[in-house]
């Protein structure tokens, strides 16, 4: 009746996860009788689940890698305790298949469940403003895409009460992954939720390829798009290109998994590097989807608070698209050690020496940009500065393990693990809170404190510097990754150095969340009543803060690039315009619908619960035909009522 | 002529000059383009796999012993064909002829479910013989690939009546034209696979 579900897999005897889970269900129990009782379930429904518009959707994204970077963080920093405490004979606290569990969780949520959900939230929320449209190309095909991967992060958090993670490391490499060597739900939990929330990502990124190829306003050719635009677009065409793979790979393992296939088996014929070569054929150009939108947010954060047009608009967009086809050229540098030959090595050694070099352009262009600038130092510009010096190291730390001979020595050493820590906490994790410091106030109209801001930024790159600094001297030492006890009572000064790191960076992450709190108490002070807090030079600063629903009443006439300084430049910033009946979508509830279906079929194929599966699957299939057949998703803002609420808006700004 | 319709007309003409949001037809075609594209990676993943598992029999039958290029040359010809026929169904209902619409429509459905039918009907020989999916990774490979192909026709079928549907209960409006083009597209892309999955697995490892 119930597949493989019984009481067994509530782990009633494993205190640790049994009080964090008892922890998380009691805080969303407590969330949801809140937001019952107070009255907020019709304003939730209709206001965010059910909308389809771009800015909430992003905001939700947003919101989304905030509590899952919780999550995350949470397992980094008892991993960091456990190897600081299990030296020499002590044995720690996590016994080894619940830190095996850990590792591969931290792994599996950082990448899909927080890094993912910043970058496309900023890409949701800037790109239909930038190019000075209403929307994107699929509002409501949007809504279904995050509430995809929000289905996706349900699922990898009810591991945590319900049976247990995958021990297989984030990658999941068989034949450990395969049910010969797992064969319990660990590995089915990842694999379904990443399947889940992978559907999610591509529809994400087909909206946005679609979005910025055809929707710009008016007089918007490609080389005036502002540089996220650029790559938002290149990271969204990488999605389309990479995630598919990632599917294919994941439905093959799945395949082996559920129906005694042999794609990655040891016997019949099985290939386990094929899922290795996949796996990285989807996992490198992973790592530029996520950092290139991170490049886009520091390329206008330099040109804004620098007061002057980014330097070098051509050789940036020029090597962001260089980037882009460069990473599907290097993913067999994850595994030099496979023994592909010295040739087919130092090609792929070689490919992922020349694909720093566009990124060294764009170093030399922020750069450039800040010279002689006036440079504002405010908080989304510190974290622009970190970047250039963290992610620097980080790239040549990267340079020197694209040598297949200094790979040989370093592969799955700790080195590694600072490597990689180094350029997306460095790059990606300082981009989104540059981002999110920078775009704050165009979304909920109040600034961000700058003391808590300033506060968190210097916690995470201090906090940064001190834990993985040991793990690169620890590396060179020869300390292997994922160790959950450590022989070496010589590494455990550095281990504890590293500790201290990591709670710093805790230290960090709850000044943001005072921020937070500060800037919601004290927003009636920090209003932002022009629209533009920054002096910005792109659309999203044309419109009021926060934008109306439709985003522009009228779409701008864009002249050059950094469309908006140019219209301040000329007096045309606020011309009143005339007004016209437009259309904006209807909210709808097909996301949220699908993505219900989704979690309970996930859920039920993870258990083997064969019927329920089936159900959740025709229910799904039948929440699509009913919504197919609708054609009425659209409602006529008359041009009476836009002016309207038009006016009502401007006694809100200050005219230039 | 007042101001305001003067201004409003040189708004118009300057945005036709410097571009603006496309039509919405043009959106949802290109935004499907960019799903089928996406599609045809995820098979290339699988043709991949399938390349390199093509060899790993694990002393089971081999591709030789296995395909039968007689059956092959009927799928080939029924997927073809219902291309043609789908694609003049999308001229009758461009031409707003409903009638001529629902013939191809009818065309299209009955030589999938022949192509469904003689897939479906190999698969289970083959089943029936002792080489499943489980026999070997070759045997994995090829079940997964061509029945991936298989099950993007069993829904484009599914789709067709849906949409066949629609035309009957709301005829040729814009709106389901526009899903009408997108069925088009994915049900022609079919075809670009089914080339690959000829060329790659039958033709190549019947040699």
């Amino acid at each position: 009746m119930l597949g493989r579900l019984t009481w067994a897999a509530i782990p009633f005897n494993e205190p640790l996860p049994l009080i964090s889970a008892a922890v998380v269900a009691v805080v969303v129990l407590a969330v949801l009788v809140t937001i019952t009782v107070k009255g907020w379930l019709p304003y939730l429904w209709r206001e965010w689940v059910t909308s389809v518009d771009h800015k909430r959707i992003g905001v939700m994204y947003f919101a989304l890698g905030l509590i899952m970077l919780l999550r995350g963080f949470s397992d980094a920093i008892m991993m960091r305790t456990q190897q600081a405490i299990a030296v020499g004979t002590a044995q720690g606290y996590l016994p080894p298949d619940h830190y095996n569990q850990i590792f591969s969780a931290h792994g599996a949520i950082m990448i899909f469940f927080v890094a993912m959900p910043f970058v496309i939230g900023l890409m949701n929320f800037v790109v239909p403003l930038q190019l000075g449209v209403r929307d994107v190309a699929f509002p409501v095909l949007n809504s279904v895409a995050f509430w995809l991967t929000a289905s996706g992060a349900l699922l990898i958090n009810v591991s945590l009460i319900i049976g247990n993670f995958a021990r297989t490391g984030w990658m999941g490499y068989p034949p450990l992954s395969e049910l010969a060597f797992s064969p319990d739900v660990g590995v089915d939990y990842y694999l379904w939720s990443l399947q889940i929330s992978g559907i999610g990502t591509l529809l994400g990124g087909i909206n946005i390829v679609t979005t910025i190829l055809k929707l710009r306003a008016p007089g918007m050719t490609y080389f005036r798009m502002p540089v996220f635009c650029w790559t938002s677009l290149a990271s969204s065409l990488l999605i389309v290109a990479a995630f598919p793979i990632l599917t294919a790979t994941f439905l093959m393992l799945l395949l082996d998994r559920y129906l005694g296939m042999h794609f990655f088996t040891n016997d019949a014929g099985g290939n386990q590097m094929m899922y290795v070569n996949l796996f990285w054929a989807w996992g490198h150009p992973e790592v530029y989807i996520l950092i290139l939108p991170a490049f886009g947010v520091f390329s206008e954060v330099f040109a804004t608070f620098s007061g002057k047009a980014l330097f070098g608009y051509r050789s940036m967009v020029l090597a962001t698209l260089a980037i882009c086809v460069l990473s599907f050229t290097v993913w067999l540098h994850h595994f030099f050690t496979m023994g592909a030959g010295a040739d087919v090595n130092a090609f792929f050694g070689i490919m992922s020496t020349v694909i720093a070099v566009p990124t060294g352009v764009k170093v030399f262009n922020w750069l450039f940009t800040m010279f002689r600038g006036r440079i504002v130092y405010r908080t989304p510009v510190l974290f622009a500065v970190g970047f250039v010096v963290t992610f620097v190291i980080g790239g040549m730390t990267g340079v020197l393990l694209a040598v297949p001979p200094v790979d040989f020595v370093l592969h799955n050493s700790t080195f590694l693990v600072a490597h990689f820590h180094n350029v997306i906490i460095g790059g990606v994790v300082f981009g989104a809170l540059a981002g999110y410091n920078y775009w704050f106030p165009k979304v909920f109209g109040f600034t961000l404190d700058e003391r808590f801001g300033k506060a968190s930024f210097w916690c995470w790159l201090v906090g940064f510097y001190l834990a993985f600094t040991p793990l690169y001297v620890l590396g060179l030492m020869g300390m292997t990754r994922r160790l959950q006890h450590v022989s070496n009572p010589g590494w455990q000064p550095l281990l504890l150095v590293a500790e201290a790191g990591a709670v710093v960076i805790m230290c960090g992450i709850l000044c943001q969340i005072a921020q937070l709190y500060v800037s919601i108490r004290t927003r009636e002070s920090r209003r932002d009543l022009t629209g533009d807090p920054w002096n910005g030079r792109t659309l999203e600063w044309a419109t009021t803060s926060p934008p109306p629903p439709y985003n522009f009443a009228v779409l701008p006439q864009v002249e050059t690039i950094d469309a908006f300084w140019d219209m301040k430049e000329h007096g045309t910033a606020r011309v009143a315009p005339v007004y016209e009946a437009i259309e904006v979508p209807r909210n709808s509830a097909i996301g949220v619908v699908i993505a219900f279906f989704a979690s309970v079929a996930g859920f039920a194929l993870i258990w083997r619960i064969w019927w329920l599966a089936i159900i959740a699957l025709l229910g799904a299939a039948i929440a699509l035909l009913v919504f197919g057949w609708f054609d009425d998703r659209e409602r006529e803002i008359p041009a009476a009522e836009m002016a309207e609420t038009e006016r009502a808006r401007s006694g809100r700004r200050q005219f230039a | 002529m007042t101001i305001a319709t003067i201004d409003t007309l040189a708004t118009e003409i300057v945005r036709g000059r410097g571009g603006g949001p496309a039509p919405t037809r043009t959106i949802v075609a290109y935004g499907f383009w960019i799903f089928i594209l996406s599609d045809i990676v995820m098979f290339s993943a699988l043709f991949a796999a399938y390349a390199v598992l093509s060899g790993n029999t694990a002393g089971g039958p081999t591709a030789r012993n296995l395909f039968n290029l007689h059956n092959v040359f009927i799928e080939t010809a029924c997927l073809l064909f219902s291309s043609y026929t789908c694609g003049l169904g999308m001229l009758s209902a461009e031409r707003r002829q409903p009638a001529r619409f629902l013939l191809f429509a009818a065309f299209t459905f009955a030589l999938g479910a022949a192509f469904l039918t003689v897939e479906i009907s190999e698969f289970a020989g083959m089943v029936r013989a002792g080489a499943g999916p489980a026999r070997s990774a070759f045997l994995s490979s090829f079940f997964t690939l061509v029945g991936m192909h298989g099950a993007h026709v069993t829904t484009g079928l599914l789709w067709l009546a849906y949409t066949v549907a629609q035309v009957l209960v709301k005829g040729l409006r814009p709106v389901v034209l526009r899903r009408l083009a997108c069925f088009s597209l994915f049900w022609h892309a079919l075809d670009i696979v089914w080339i690959g999955v000829l060329t790659l697995v039958y033709l190549m490892g019947a040699r």
